[in-house]
């Protein structure tokens, strides 16, 4: 009986990842791919994207949601990007450099960002959203009419022919796979970058971390109830705008490096696809709006990222459209993320519900 | 040496007005160190205030700071927030939990003050990047609970908790403070089973012999016995009498909380109506989960046409009663309308059934604030009986009927003396008095044969207050509507209705003619059943 | 001082800088070349393609739910109905009439179950609703490929299935309502189809909120507590209301189609809700109270920014910069409504 409802339990709580792994299996095998080639596929997602995700698990501590304001990060990054392609420094360097550019205009957006969210306490989901969205429009301004003119760049590499804005494309040849080359391996035909490793597990380190500092008490504090949180005299909007400007200035690195393993930045749409993917990722792992861990980051990009190779050839091989898997993918980003808001309010709403039984039980009692 | 004989806290003549209503005449009384004092008092006593005044709430001076001096240690303190009070010492447990669900007992008890080790990083990125250090944490909070001497796991979280362990952990919480010399506990066993006040009381004992003061808010008088030195009843702001524990009954306290001096208004009280046989309204088993207000089981008839008065201390459970009967909150039970019984949970059917109900939330359940008189007046009966309706297309479009309910508003704006600019006035702009007067006439529209009112006269001034009972009385006696009414205020009740129920615990203790004198009802609120106070 | 500030308070300071701004543009248009009466054309014609999917927001947000980000729900409603009118082959506006029958059972059950789905998660009804929006438009994406269509005015031609990503209404509905009734007064082209239309659904909303069921539906955004209390099933005239609402956005796409001359499948309704959402906004409506005039207001400052921005832009510095500030401005503005404290008092 117990273990019946335990099970039951463990169903409801995870029924994502579950969806998730029943659907990659059915593809698998649909989609027809060698185990290497997956395997390497795998490896270079997680290597491209787990920066970016772990970059969401802070605010999430601190109660505020899932930070849809992530793309201002991705947007700091990129003008990072922009900046050291266009002045030509290359490698290593040139993303070190970029990651100093990056980190005050993170920093600034972040700020920004956490203090809109102050002003709208309780649905700072929707507001991150928007401020994204609004943000979005902000970046277009100054990239491509700002980059050029107000702000001086003269790299035909990167300028417009017109004589100013940023092209579309831009091949950032120069530090492509850098970080990824510096130190790998090839261990059976698949290739291992180590520094990325280490510099993702050195994230990781830092997220355990950070969670036994103070200010990780103070922001899981925050997280749970703010009132509480004040009266014992934690500052509470502070900490809430710290957790924003955190998790953007990571997302700004994590955007850095996943554009030069990438190769190539989409000028105009790389920071607004990004947001979406690392949030569907992280959901499919099992995290919810409220709880997110390290297990929930990794999990989800292997399995978001898994379905996403799988999902066009499986839907050629079905369907004999590729596109019909192309939408597919995308149909289960936004659903997956539907799903899991759903889910999470209608769990909360379910708790709530639970005192009233309570009471009537002990009415029973009382009279037994 | 001297100071050694200064009493640790000491208030003279201590007073306070909100409005010029004063709230608090002459308080004087003092504290020694390791002392148990009990307070009692009704609601509205002045017991909170008093509280607010010691630990200098914002709400205080926001309103015009106090008179008279306070004491600590011989000096005169002003403090201007409640973090300079911790400072000097106090420490307050409230009614209400501040904990976090989340975190350990561990983690409560000190939470914000969490012990921590410094780094290398705390340097570079401030001391808010030290790590905690676990051990001393646990180690601090399970010294605090040792010296409060009860048994709680440090490692439990508190969403798993028996409500008695939160207590607990809050009392913990303000034991750890390394300062703390006088601990104030706001009803700190209204929500625990009796086992679990019995360790309280332990606890209480043991901080008194380690010398730490204590101010009991209690209306369990029994509690005041076991545990205090000495009892100050207050009521309508003042001390009505200091009393040595030792020599002092339940009987004596109970009375010096609710007696007043036989004044005019009780005196010209209402002749005795007969009650009529007929059961109007009759409930079984009810319980109601309605938060800080729970009914456990309420067995209730009223007859037809009386004016029947609920009455009780705070949090036992007496608003909960037509609340859960309305459908407002998860209820269950029996409840039999004139023979017919009427599905719990759904409030259509009982308005449907002729029942009305005058919340005590007036801004939260009452009104639309943000809509017109007349909306606010006229919607119930629009929409539960097709009132102030035009119809066309036979009876298809129901059309509001704008000439219908301007009427309707005026009638009653003229009737209940409603203080407003026009019937169009947002009724967020009146005041509360208007506002609670707009709330009967709302109910008084729909000409309800049952009508429940809660609270009518919370938060209103004295002149609004009269009227509004006025009105209550007049459409029970001219009209023969059932009422039942419930409030805080026993004098209220005695001076309008006909019976009276005591409600304790979520149940009901008693009920009494209102001609009763005034002790009989207070030795049913602090939870003794008639013949033991007899 | 004080009376401009309790004004300005009222009006709030975004929408006056845009009706400022606005004017600026027209006063400004006929010195840098461009032709008033056209522009004044331009935005009516806007206004009557998009007035209707502005109005779809009301009921939503009387009832309580808040902004309509799902409004693709409704278009996506509305884009069955399209395609499958076409389908039929029925022509001129028989063939609009026909749409707005064939979408009207799409939008009742999907606006029940969108309006379930909210019911179940009150209180971040907006969030949950900008998903459902598009992960219906990704859904139907893969419909679009799939649904056996066969019409070749909306079938990809090489390969014989799966719709067009665009589809012309040309000998269809394409400006049906635009033409009729349309005056020339100057230089100034009037169309009174359009204008008539959406006065028609604007007054059949204004009539059902004088209605029993239209208030209830208001005190349910008002105080839903209140409405409970007075024996209202707020979850139901909340359904209603989305219903009311996705219905609205189904006849709003088909609105936008004819004047626009092209049905836009796929990711095309993926962000349409934003527009509609801001248009509102920047009329004088808050999250939870909403009237006809703020409808009006903002769908003519909306697209009036919209329509001038372009070319006046164009004309001073030569450089079209108006997709950008129409994103900064519309969105901005729904941002400042949300950072706001909640309209109502509680």
């Amino acid at each position: 009986m117990r273990k019946d409802i335990d099970i039951r339990k463990f169903l409801a709580n995870n029924i994502v990842p579950i969806i998730f792994i029943v659907l990659c299996a059915v593809c698998i095998p649909l989609a027809g791919y060698s185990g290497q080639y997956l395997v390497s596929q795998i490896i270079t997602r997680i290597m491209r994207n787990s920066f970016l995700v772990l970059s969401l698990l802070i605010p999430i501590m601190a109660g505020m949601g899932l930070n849809f304001g992530m793309t201002l990060g991705a947007m700091a990054g990129q003008i990072g990007i922009i900046f050291i392609t266009a002045w030509n420094v290359v490698g290593i360097p040139g993303l070190l450099l970029a990651a100093i550019i990056a980190t005050p205009i993170a920093a600034l957006l972040g700020w920004f960002c956490g203090k809109m969210l102050n002003m709208a306490k309780g649905r700072e989901m929707i507001t991150s959203y928007m401020i994204s969205f609004f943000m979005n429009g902000v970046y277009q301004l100054v990239v491509l009419y700002g980059m050029g003119p107000v702000i001086p760049l003269h790299s035909d590499q990167v300028i417009l022919p017109r004589g100013y804005g940023v092209r579309n494309t831009i091949d950032l040849i120069s530090v492509r796979q850098s970080v990824d080359n510096f130190w790998a391996l090839t261990i059976g035909g698949v290739k291992i970058p180590l520094l990325t490793i280490i510099l993702i597990a050195l994230l990781c380190v830092v997220i355990i971390w950070f969670r036994k500092t103070k200010l990780g008490q103070d922001m899981r504090a925050v997280g749970q109830d703010m009132e509480v949180a004040r009266e014992a005299g934690i500052k509470v909007e502070r900490t809430r705008i710290l957790a924003i400007v955190i998790s953007t200035i990571f997302a700004a690195y994590g955007m850095i490096l996943y554009l030069s393993n990438m190769g190539t930045l989409n000028t105009y749409n790389s920071h607004s696809q990004i947001g979406m993917f690392s949030i569907a990722a992280l959901l499919v792992g099992g995290a919810s709006v409220s709880r997110a861990s390290i297990k929930n980051v990794f999990l989800g990009i292997i399995l978001f990222h898994l379905m996403f190779i799988l999902a066009p050839q499986a839907g050629r091989e079905l369907m004999g459209q590729a596109q019909i898997g192309e939408f597919f993918r995308v149909f289960i980003s936004y659903g997956v993320i539907t799903l899991s808001l759903v889910l999470y309010e209608i769990r909360e709403r379910r708790e709530k519900a639970e005192s009233a039984k309570a009471i009537a039980a002990q009415q029973k009692e009382a009279k037994a | 040496m001297s100071e050694m004989t200064k009493p640790l806290l000491e208030m003279q003549s201590v007073s306070k007005e909100y409005n010029g209503n004063p709230v608090l005449k002459d308080v004087n009384f003092t504290l020694k160190e390791g002392e148990v004092l009990g307070l009692v008092g009704e609601n509205g006593a002045g017991k909170s205030t008093l509280m607010n005044i010691l630990f200098g709430m914002d709400v205080i001076q926001q309103t015009g700071g106090y008179g008279g001096k306070v004491l600590i240690d011989g000096k005169e303190v002003k403090f201007a927030s409640p973090l300079d009070a911790l400072n000097a010492g106090i420490g307050m447990v409230h009614q209400e939990f501040s904990l976090l669900p989340g975190f350990t007992a561990a983690e409560n008890i000190l939470l914000n003050r969490e012990p921590e080790n410094r780094s290398v990083l705390s340097l570079v990125f401030g001391p808010r990047a030290n790590t905690i250090d676990r051990k001393t944490l646990q180690k601090k909070a399970i010294d605090a609970i040792t010296k409060l001497g009860v048994s709680l796991d440090s490692d439990m979280l508190v969403s798993e908790m028996p409500v008695g362990h939160k207590q607990f952990t809050e009392i913990s919480r303000e034991i750890s403070k390394s300062s703390i010399r006088l601990l104030v506990l706001d009803e700190p066993t209204a929500v625990l089973s009796e086992k679990e006040a019995e360790m309280l009381l332990k606890a209480i004992r043991n901080l008194s012999a380690q010398g730490i003061a204590v101010i009991f808010i209690t209306h369990r008088l029994q509690e005041i016995l076991d545990v205090c030195n000495k009892v100050i009843v207050m009521r309508d702001g003042r001390i009505i009498s200091e009393l040595e524990a030792e020599k002092t009954s339940i009987p004596e306290m109970a009375k010096l909380m609710v007696g007043r001096e036989v004044s005019a208004s009780a005196s010209s009280k209402r002749e005795e109506k007969k009650l009529s046989d007929d059961i109007v309204l009759s409930v079984k088993n009810l319980w109601v989960d309605m938060p800080g207000e729970t009914v456990k089981d309420v067995n209730l008839e009223v007859h037809k046409g009386e004016f029947l008065g609920i009455g009780g201390l705070a949090g036992q459970g007496k608003i909960g009663i037509p609340n859960g009967i309305m459908g407002l909150y998860p209820s269950g039970g029996k409840v039999v309308l004139n023979g017919k019984e009427i599905p719990l949970g759904d409030t259509r059917a009982c308005l449907d059934s002729s029942i009305a109900f005058v919340s005590e939330d007036r801004r939260g359940v009452g009104l639309l604030l943000d809509e017109s008189l007349e909306w606010n007046i006229a919607f119930p009966a629009m929409q539960i009986q097709n009132k102030f309706l035009k119809k066309y297309l036979g009876g298809l479009i129901k059309w509001r009927d704008q000439g219908a309910i301007k009427a309707v508003t005026d009638k009653y704006i003229k009737q209940l003396q409603i203080k407003c600019t026009s019937s169009k006035q947002k009724a967020k702009e009146l005041s509360g008095g208007n506002q609670q007067k707009i709330c009967l006439a709302k109910a008084f529209a729909l000409e309800p044969k049952l009508l429940f009112v809660s609270e009518p006269t919370r938060g209103i001034d004295v002149g609004a207050k009269a009227l509004v009972l006025q009105a209550l009385k007049e459409y029970n006696s001219k009209l023969g509507v059932t009422i039942v009414m419930i409030s805080s205020e026993l004098e209220e009740l005695r001076q309008c209705c006909d019976r009276i129920a005591i409600v304790t615990d979520g149940a009901i203790s008693g009920i009494l003619p209102a001609s009763r004198p005034s002790e009989d009802f207070g030795m049913l609120m602090v939870g003794k059943s008639k013949k033991e106070a007899n | 001082m004080e009376k401009v500030r309790s004004f300005l308070a009222s009006f709030g300071l975004p929408r006056l800088i845009i009706a400022g701004f606005l004017l600026l543009l027209f006063i400004v248009a006929p010195f840098v070349g461009i032709r008033v009466g056209a522009s004044i054309s331009d935005t009516l014609a806007r206004f009557g393609m998009n007035s209707i999917m502005v109005l779809a927001m009301v009921p939503m947000i009387h009832s309580g739910c808040g902004l309509n980000f799902g409004l693709p729900l409704g278009i996506i409603s509305g884009l069955l109905g399209a395609t499958l009118s076409i389908e039929t082959g029925v022509t001129g506006p028989l063939s609009f009439l026909l749409a707005i029958l064939y979408s009207t059972p799409f939008a009742l059950i999907f606006g029940w179950g969108y309006g379930k789905l909210l019911n179940r998660v009150k209180g971040s009804e907006m969030m949950i609703a900008t998903y459902v929006g598009f992960s219906s438009v990704a859904f139907m994406s893969i419909m679009w490929l799939i649904l056996p269509y066969s019409s070749p005015t909306m079938v990809w031609g090489y390969s014989g299935s799966g719709l067009r990503t665009t589809i012309s209404t040309d000998g269809f509905y394409s400006q049906i309502l635009h033409n009729f009734l349309c005056l020339k007064v100057g230089t100034i082209e009037i169309s009174f189809g359009e204008i008539l239309f959406f006065a028609l659904f604007a007054f059949i909303i204004w009539a059902f909120l004088h209605t029993k069921t239209g208030t209830a539906m208001t005190a349910v955004g008002s105080n839903p507590i209140f409405a409970r209390a007075s024996g209202i099933s707020v979850d139901r005239q909340r359904t209603l209301s989305v219903i009311m609402s996705t219905w609205l956005g189904a006849l709003g796409i088909l609105c936008y189609q004819q004047g626009y001359g092209f049905i836009q499948l796929y990711q095309g309704p993926m962000y349409m809700a934003m527009p509609a959402v801001s248009a509102i906004l920047i009329g004088g409506a808050s999250v939870n109270k909403a009237s006809i005039p703020n409808v009006i207001i903002g769908t003519i400052l909306y697209q009036g920014i919209v329509t001038m921005t372009p070319s006046v832009m164009n004309n001073i510095i030569h450089t079209d910069m108006s997709e950008v500030l129409r994103i900064i401005v519309s969105n901005g503005m729904i941002l400042y409504a949300l950072t706001r404290k909640s309209g109502a008092s509680r």
